[in-house]
């Protein structure tokens, strides 16, 4: 039988939870790096039990800690991240130019080949890869050249938050900014282009046609279907039909078409979730009801999914990396909150339950199928 | 033998227990301290100070002799006491708190 691990980064660690295919008993263990930020952790494709994880904070800086044996030990890699040559400046909030710092390691993405090769997305906004497993590595600076003097933060920082690998074309990447927008490479990342025709943020970039400066929140595509994405941006549910060329809006009936993750069922690609929230000042659901809505016609029309959620007097937020689906039939949704919260539904989003309370403000969620 | 006394947080990344004893050649200076350090324990590299620049990170703090040391040159030479291992340098995590 299949075991399921769901891996949550929070706000004071990193937590594992584990189920058999039932998805009805969890066991949690942690915290591992107790009091340090876990912005993200995943783990391989090709070597499930190889894990990478991004530990952070103010005072001590970045880490990435490795494990080979599926999260029971780790050990630090590297954690040298410097930017490629003279990066120059990009706008800061004033407008004023403001130099590239390093930041923090906001997600990893593993190879889909190759346990030793992974990428990393940081912010001030860059992509860097290791092939190494970790210990060193290495920036992509053609992203800089389309056009990142002009890319400014958005309120959590200019972070590259966002990494898709296409299996059928190896050198293809999907990057997401905020608030910069998407940018796509066909040659592994020496080269890159603006793909944002279509979006429209006109309250906070007067420009139609700006090429950069959108604040997409998160993107998302199925593997069998890699030309078609969804998007989370700001404001807005978009779809692209041609690998990001363009882009038109799907936000159809939902309540809010602000928030923050997207994602698609394991296998049914035109199955997307995303969780509305109020507004960009009000970061929490509206009416103060937590529901995961769900399309089945690839966006446009929508149903909220809300039985086992909390339906009164609740708060939270649910951030960009904290929504995954396991690769089960039926396939299985992990939702991590602000307030500490997983939920977890074992029927596609028909049904919920809570698999943890009172974790730290969960940042992040994967979630790995074992056989 | 100079003793260096580690906030908890890197202690545990580092798995070190208690101080760290460290034998430096020459001139004893918080960078040569710092580089020695560096050198036993590796992943420690740019979280005491930049891995560019090699300056200080924001919200680390430098103490020896109830002294605070952050802001003394890094080639400026530490005190006897520590030089002779009767006093520890302290890395400390600053109070950064409401």
């Amino acid at each position: 039988m299949s075991t399921i691990r769901v891996l949550v980064g929070t706000r004071k660690g990193a937590f594992i939870l584990t189920s058999d295919a039932k998805r009805e008993q969890w066991s949690t263990s942690g915290p591992y790096f107790g009091g340090w930020e876990i912005y993200h952790l995943k783990g391989s494709s090709v070597d499930p039990n190889r894990l990478y994880a991004s530990q952070s904070n103010d005072w001590f800086g970045q880490q990435i800690q490795r494990s080979n044996d599926g999260g029971k030990t780790w050990e630090p890699v590297g954690n040298a991240f410097v930017y490629d040559g003279s990066p120059g400046t990009h706008q800061w909030y004033d407008g004023t130019p403001h130099p590239w710092e390093f930041a923090r390691v906001w997600h990893l993405e593993p190879s889909l080949k190759d346990p030793d090769t992974v990428y990393a997305g940081v912010e001030d906004a860059a992509l860097f890869r290791s092939t190494d497993g970790g210990m060193t590595w290495q920036d992509l600076p053609g992203l800089r050249e389309v056009k990142g003097n002009l890319w400014q933060p958005g309120a959590g920082g200019m972070c590259l938050h966002t990494i898709l690998l296409d299996q059928n074309n190896p050198e293809r990447i999907f990057t997401a900014i905020s608030a910069a927008g998407v940018f796509r490479t066909d040659d592994s990342g020496k080269t890159w282009r603006p793909m944002n025709q279509g979006l429209k943020s006109s309250m906070e970039l007067p420009d139609p046609n700006a090429e950069v400066g959108h604040c997409v929140h998160h993107i998302a595509m199925h593997p069998s279907r890699p030309n078609v994405l969804f998007m989370q941006k700001h404001w807005d549910v978009m779809r692209s039909d041609d690998a990001g060329e363009s882009w038109h809006e799907v936000s159809g009936n939902l309540p809010s078409d602000f928030g923050f993750p997207i994602e698609v069922h394991t296998h049914e690609p035109d199955t997307i979730y995303v969780v509305p929230i109020t507004s960009d000042s009000e970061h929490y659901p509206p009416d103060g009801k937590l529901r995961v809505y769900r399309s089945r016609t690839g966006g446009d029309e929508w149903e909220a999914l809300t039985n086992g959620l909390p339906q009164q007097n609740c708060y939270v937020n649910v951030l960009r990396d904290a929504m995954a689906v396991d690769s089960l039939d039926p396939c299985g949704l992990y939702v991590g909150t602000t307030g500490g919260q997983v939920y977890a539904s074992a029927n596609a989003g028909d049904s919920w339950t809570p698999i943890v309370r009172d974790l730290p403000a969960v940042l992040s969620i994967e979630v790995q199928t074992l056989p | 033998m100079i003793r260096v006394v580690l906030p908890a947080h890197l202690r545990r990344l580092a798995k070190i227990e208690g101080e760290v004893q460290l034998e430096v050649v020459g001139k004893v200076t918080q960078g040569r301290v710092l580089d020695a350090l560096e050198a036993r324990h590796p992943m420690l590299q740019g979280t005491i100070r930049d891995h560019a620049t090699h300056k200080r990170r924001p919200f680390i703090r430098f103490f020896a002799c109830e002294r605070d040391l952050s802001h003394e040159p890094l080639d400026a030479p530490l005190p006897d006491a520590v030089t002779n291992g009767s006093e520890p340098f302290l890395i400390v995590g600053a109070m950064a708190g409401g």
